[in-house]
């Protein structure tokens, strides 16, 4: 059964905020899910690669030219303060 | 008998013929919006009045020769369209506006054709059923009381109930496929990268595919004609020319090697009545001069954890942007650290924080080699194996989904059996592949069918063969006679 710490822990890196009876869901969910993952270690992988994209292109670029766009429209989308074309937020530290 | 054009090369004819005009065409579609969504609930928003206004300057130039000129549709709600809200069926994108557009969306309105709304979708389309959406339900047009799919529900909802002619949807775990086949029209999962994800809120950025849900197999063709294609503003678009998906030039199936997956036939929950119309489909596939060869991909049986790995990963990495401050709902907190955590816990609803923290997990230090990385290898794997079978047989024939549209309500409490129904889909989106959707005909009173999968960038073949096989069933004729 996977810890009360781990999914508070996992709950901190996410960002979210749990309740006990969320807590406790995930902790009976996770142990369902992550025995099902389990299952993989029954594949030989040695000497695979990893998949990171399926197409294998590489090194894909494209020139650094400014688009005509308005930053104003962006500025639009946040709901915080803004400084002329900054959003601003509460303190870092 | 239909009063309407219900394809959309029918709906090209009377255009250009002058038997109808642009405007009466979008007015007929909206008076069956007006008429039929109060209770299907497809639509998040319309645009009634832009509508109207493109189909006046169209009948006005009279020129109808641009391929999709005066066809109305409609966009999943994770499409970026400037002027319309990109809600991701969320409580957390509820009041977002586009600020700009999706490539897919730029190319369609040169096309002519003619956006009638956003439809509805599973939560940042994560679910198969589109019960997560956090807006609104919508109903499988041929039974209230079943769900229509997901995560593209609205899409095939709206396409089945003649509510547009054809739909933008995603396919990132069969999306697509599912949904068209629980509302018996026509759905295409394109090769990864074949179509521009520029401008469309991501759920699994190696995996998602975007497609169309149609009336028929033509009308799919000939919207992939106008959204295919390298772009400059998606990286993971190679540059492949776009065929004449349209232009189909087999009358039968003779000649063509069709594979059927042995251990897709013998899974568990295979509904026994689909397994037998699946069964008698691929006799019919015989006859239509078809050489059927059975194959085995063993790996089939890890494909669900693989997919589900990944994609909840690479789903919670794309999730960690809605923190409040440059789009999306917030709550006001002088703290940012608790601005974060508050604005992701009160706007998210429960299958994506459970995405997010399951993610997060499998991730996170420690566990990323035993978890990510040995599924990121597992893929490998699977997609070598599709690459070898594509080498024996053309395509491959499948069915959808183990079971009917369900119950609303009945498989909202077990999150792994929701997962697990995945199992026909979830392989071509892992091998990066193609995968066509086609009904066939009614089992267990609702729409049933197949899917036709292709290698890479071969969707000429699988909509060839799809056009075949529709022909065959003519399942458009059982749909018009219920659903018009």
């Amino acid at each position: 059964m996977i810890s009360k710490e781990d999914i508070i822990k996992v709950a901190s890196l996410s960002r979210l905020s749990l309740s006990e009876k969320e807590i406790g869901q995930y902790q009976q969910e996770f142990t369902n899910i992550l025995g099902f993952f389990d299952t993989l270690s029954e594949v030989n992988t040695d000497g695979v690669k990893a998949t990171a994209q399926i197409t294998g292109l590489e090194n894909i670029t494209t020139e650094d030219v400014v688009d005509s766009f308005s930053s104003e429209k962006l500025l639009e989308c946040s709901l915080q303060s803004k400084v002329k074309t900054q959003v601003a937020v509460a303190a870092v530290m | 008998m239909t009063v309407f054009p219900t394809t959309i090369a029918q709906a090209k004819k009377m255009l250009e013929l002058k038997k109808i005009s642009a405007l009466e065409l979008t007015n007929l579609y909206i008076s069956r919006i007006e008429e039929f969504d109060k209770d299907l609930g497809s639509y998040t928003q319309t645009c009634f009045d832009s509508a109207r206004e493109q189909a006046k300057k169209l009948d006005v130039s009279g020129d109808f020769s641009a391929p999709l000129a005066g066809i109305p549709y409609s966009l999943k709600d994770v499409i970026s369209r400037v002027g319309l809200k990109n809600t991701a069926g969320s409580k957390m994108l509820e009041n977002y506006e586009a600020p700009y557009n999706a490539t897919v969306s730029e190319l369609l309105e040169k096309s002519g054709a003619i956006l009638l709304g956003k439809v509805n979708t599973d939560e940042f389309t994560q679910g198969s059923s589109c019960e997560n959406s956090a807006l609104q339900l919508t109903k499988n047009p041929w039974n209230s009381e079943k769900v229509p799919g997901g995560s593209s529900g609205g899409s095939a909802a709206s396409i089945a109930k003649y509510l547009g002619l054809f739909s933008i949807g995603t396919d990132t775990g069969g999306s697509i496929r599912q949904p068209a086949n629980f509302c018996g029209v026509t759905g295409l999962k394109v090769s990864y990268g074949r179509v521009s994800r520029s401008g469309i809120i991501s759920y699994a950025s190696s995996f998602d595919s975007i497609g169309p849900i149609a009336p028929t197999v033509d009308c799919t063709a000939r919207v992939l004609e106008v959204i295919a294609g390298h772009d400059e503003k998606d990286a993971t678009t190679p540059n492949i020319s776009v065929e004449k998906y349209s232009d189909v030039n087999i009358k039968d199936l003779s000649g063509k090697k069709i594979g059927i997956i042995k251990e897709f036939t013998n899974a568990d929950g295979f509904d026994e009545n689909l397994k037998k119309s699946f069964e008698k489909t691929v006799e019919d596939i015989k006859k239509l001069g078809g050489d059927v060869v059975e194959i085995s991909l063993p790996l089939t049986k890890y494909a669900i954890p693989t997919y589900y790995l990944l994609v909840k990963a690479e789903a919670s990495t794309n999730l960690a942007r809605y923190d409040g401050i440059r789009f999306g709902e917030t709550v006001k907190v002088s703290n940012l650290e608790e601005q974060y955590t508050k604005t992701r816990s009160e706007f998210f609803g429960p299958e994506v924080k459970r995405a997010i923290m399951m993610g997060t997990y499998t991730l996170s230090a420690g566990y990323f080699d035993a978890y990510y990385v040995k599924a990121a290898k597992v893929r490998t794997l699977i997609k070598e194996e599709y690459e070898k079978a594509f080498s024996l047989v053309d395509a491959i024939v499948a069915p959808v989904t183990p079971f009917s549209a369900f119950k609303i309500g009945e498989k909202t409490s077990d999150p792994l059996a929701m997962y697990l129904a995945d199992i026909f889909t979830v392989t071509a989106n892992l091998a990066g592949i193609c995968g066509l959707s086609v009904p066939t005909e009614k089992v267990n009173n609702l729409p049933a069918g197949i899917q036709i999968l292709g290698k890479a960038f071969d969707e000429k073949e699988i909509l060839e063969i799809g056009s075949v096989i529709e022909k065959k069933y003519n399942f458009s004729e059982i749909r018009e006679k219920e659903l018009v």
